[in-house]
């Protein structure tokens, strides 16, 4: 069970550590781990292992889409695989590589997206994916995490390598606000609730579930009741979790940083469609392309607050 | 316009200037890729181009494509020395609502041609460009500056061998070939071996110069124009951080945070080169 230990406060780790540090324990764990990336190992500090262990952690140079077709033919050679770079060059860039030499081939790698959505900051709009998920699901049974902390990065590496398909994680390289205590456990398809309420549901991923949980305080200040969930699992989605508390709240809100469409948001609303319509709306970038700047100032501009999630959070009870 | 090496290699230097200027504000920024391509810029917008930076998208004009995009600091540099939007103007980079972002971008600053920054893609882009202009009937030339690390990308290549094909002659490359990608050094990580020989074998008319050095760059772009029914490219022997010692010598200089009073440091040098350069004032 994931512990919760959240008060606000920053992770004290960077992703950036953390992530070369999972991926070097994996290296020297299992000598069938092998790591790939596109000339981007500085930027999760692994260049140094590379340098020493040139078999193991391989710099394929500035070229994605070769790089995904590589781990791919690893993978046949019966290697697991960990392939890294910026999330739109891991999603986008190199899409039809992922999707048919390692998915429709049987080649099972997993990727590693640094820099989500608005996390690409002052890379621009060139480097924000607000659409990687999108096409990730669109996958046939690939499994897609946006990670919420460092913790929850580190327990759930070494459990991806091991899944069938392809895999797909999401994560930034700063710090988000610390949320689950060391040793908690993770399971890939079960979300974590949060916090508990009765009038609605506040569901988050990543950078959002801090703003979710901000929001749920306000709100609280002002009556309204929100549960708050944790669904770092987008594919697949924890469609027992998200039923259980859409049934309980009668309004389902997502937030997420990235497109509302093919997202978090379009696959909760796919599946309460099917079992359970509950009025819903979500937080999420309104069907545009990215732009350059500091991190709080694209929160802002893409609507991605907590302000913007109590707002959004109060129309919508109205709709119950 | 001049063909004035001394004017050039001011011109140089003040768009070095302006490259600094602009990540100093914002207090980081890609410095080592800005500062090797400092010189070609120079001489294309000091000597070559036929562009109006009055009427930034007259059709007739010749194009630069910068597809190594993060050099943007540099274009931009280059951009408002050719009186195409106020100097001042370039010091927003990277600030909320800039038109000056990482990465150049088309639809937010004047003068700039191409969208570019997920790297290859200004490849393409430029040769449909130039491919473009020739079926327009004008008379207008392509210039097309990549990245030596970029050229780890399988799309250039593609890109190159339809141009060739397509004896696209009103194509110039001009590789920056400063010997570091991101991680390291390209030969390192991905050893791509002679780039004039691959671009000889794929069709090209090619030189090899010193591409900090304006003289040099000039004359291989100014031989251009000689020769017919081939594409050309001008692999531009560099250094990644040229013009700033203390950049040439640091390891990691593709992406850099100085401290301010390291910044400022190389904001003087230049400052005082310049001082101490004749040329006089750039002309555009
Ligand atoms: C498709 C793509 N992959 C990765 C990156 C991240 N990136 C930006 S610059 C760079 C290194 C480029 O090296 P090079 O082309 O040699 O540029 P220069 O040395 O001139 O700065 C990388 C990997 C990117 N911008 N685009
Ligand atoms: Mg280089």
């Amino acid at each position: 069970m994931p512990k919760i230990v959240y008060d606000g406060s920053l992770d004290p780790r960077t992703f950036k550590d953390v992530i070369g540090q999972t991926i070097i324990r994996l290296l020297e764990s299992d000598p069938d781990v092998i790591y790939v990336d596109a000339d981007l190992m500085s930027t999760i500090g692994t260049y140094k292992y590379h340098q020493e262990h040139p078999d193991r952690a391989i710099n394929m140079g500035v070229s994605e889409a070769n790089m995904m077709g590589v781990a791919g033919g690893l993978a046949a050679s019966g290697f697991k695989p960990i392939a890294h770079t910026f999330g739109p060059f891991a999603s986008r860039r190199s899409f039809d590589q992922v999707f048919l030499s390692a998915g429709y081939a049987g080649n099972d790698i997993t990727v590693i997206g640094t820099d989500p959505g608005v996390c690409a900051a002052f890379n621009g709009g060139t480097h924000m994916p607000f659409e990687d998920v999108a096409l990730y699901r669109a996958i046939p049974t690939a499994t897609i995490l946006d990670i919420t902390d460092t913790v929850m990065f580190k327990t759930l590496l070494p459990q991806l390598i091991e899944r069938p398909g392809v895999k797909y994680i999401r994560v930034g390289r700063k710090q988000n606000a610390k949320v689950y205590d060391e040793g908690s456990a993770f399971e890939v398809g079960k979300s974590i609730r949060l916090r508990e309420g009765s009038d609605l549901t506040i569901i988050a991923c990543g950078i959002m579930v801090h703003e979710a949980l901000q929001a749920a305080r306000i709100l609280s200040e002002q009556g309204i009741h929100a549960e708050v969930l944790d669904m770092f699992t987008i594919k697949p989605l924890d469609v027992e979790g998200l039923l259980h508390s859409a049934k309980k709240t009668g309004a389902v809100l997502v937030a997420e940083n990235h497109n509302k469409i093919g997202g978090l948001y379009a696959a909760v609303c796919e599946a309460l469609a099917f079992h359970h319509p509950t009025p819903a709306a979500c937080v999420a970038v309104e069907d545009e392309y990215g732009e350059v700047g500091p991190q709080d100032y694209l929160q802002q501009r893409f609507g991605l607050t907590k302000e913007h999630i109590v707002q959004v959070a109060q129309d919508l009870i109205k709709r119950k | 316009m001049t063909n004035n090496v001394n004017a050039l290699k001011k011109l140089a230097a003040q768009i070095r200037l302006g490259a600094m200027e602009a990540i100093q504000a914002r207090g980081f920024g890609h410095v080592g890729g800005s500062l090797s391509v400092a010189d070609t810029l120079a001489v294309l917008y000091g000597a070559i181009l036929r562009v109006d930076p009055n009427n930034p998208k007259w059709p007739e004009r010749d194009k630069m494509v910068c597809s190594k995009g993060h050099a943007g600091p540099a274009v931009y540099a280059a951009l408002a020395l050719k009186g195409y939007f106020p100097y001042e103007d370039i010091l927003t980079l990277n600030q909320p609502g800039t038109n000056f972002p990482s990465h150049c971008d088309r639809k937010k600053t004047p003068g700039v041609d191409m969208t570019t920054g997920s790297l290859g893609q200004g490849t393409s882009l430029a040769v449909g460009m130039a491919l473009g202009d020739r079926l327009k009937g004008r008379d207008s030339r392509m210039y097309l500056i990549v990245g030596d690390g970029e050229l780890n990308e399988g799309q250039p290549w593609e890109a190159f061998m339809f141009a060739a094909a397509q004896k696209l002659d009103n194509l110039t490359v001009l590789i920056d070939w400063n010997k570091k990608q991101l991680d390291g050094f390209v030969a390192d990580i991905n050893d791509p071996q002679s780039f004039a020989a691959k671009m000889e074998a794929f069709g090209f008319h090619t030189q090899q110069v010193k591409g900090n050095s304006v003289e040099e760059v000039l004359r291989a772009i100014q031989a251009c124009e000689e020769v017919k029914g081939r594409p050309h490219a001008i692999v531009l022997d560099t250094i990644k951080g040229a013009g700033i010692k203390e950049v040439e010598d640091t390891f990691s200089n593709h992406s850099m945070t100085p401290k301010p009073e390291v910044i400022q440091g190389w904001v003087q040098i230049l400052r005082d080169q310049i001082a101490a350069m004749d040329g006089g004032v750039f002309d555009a």
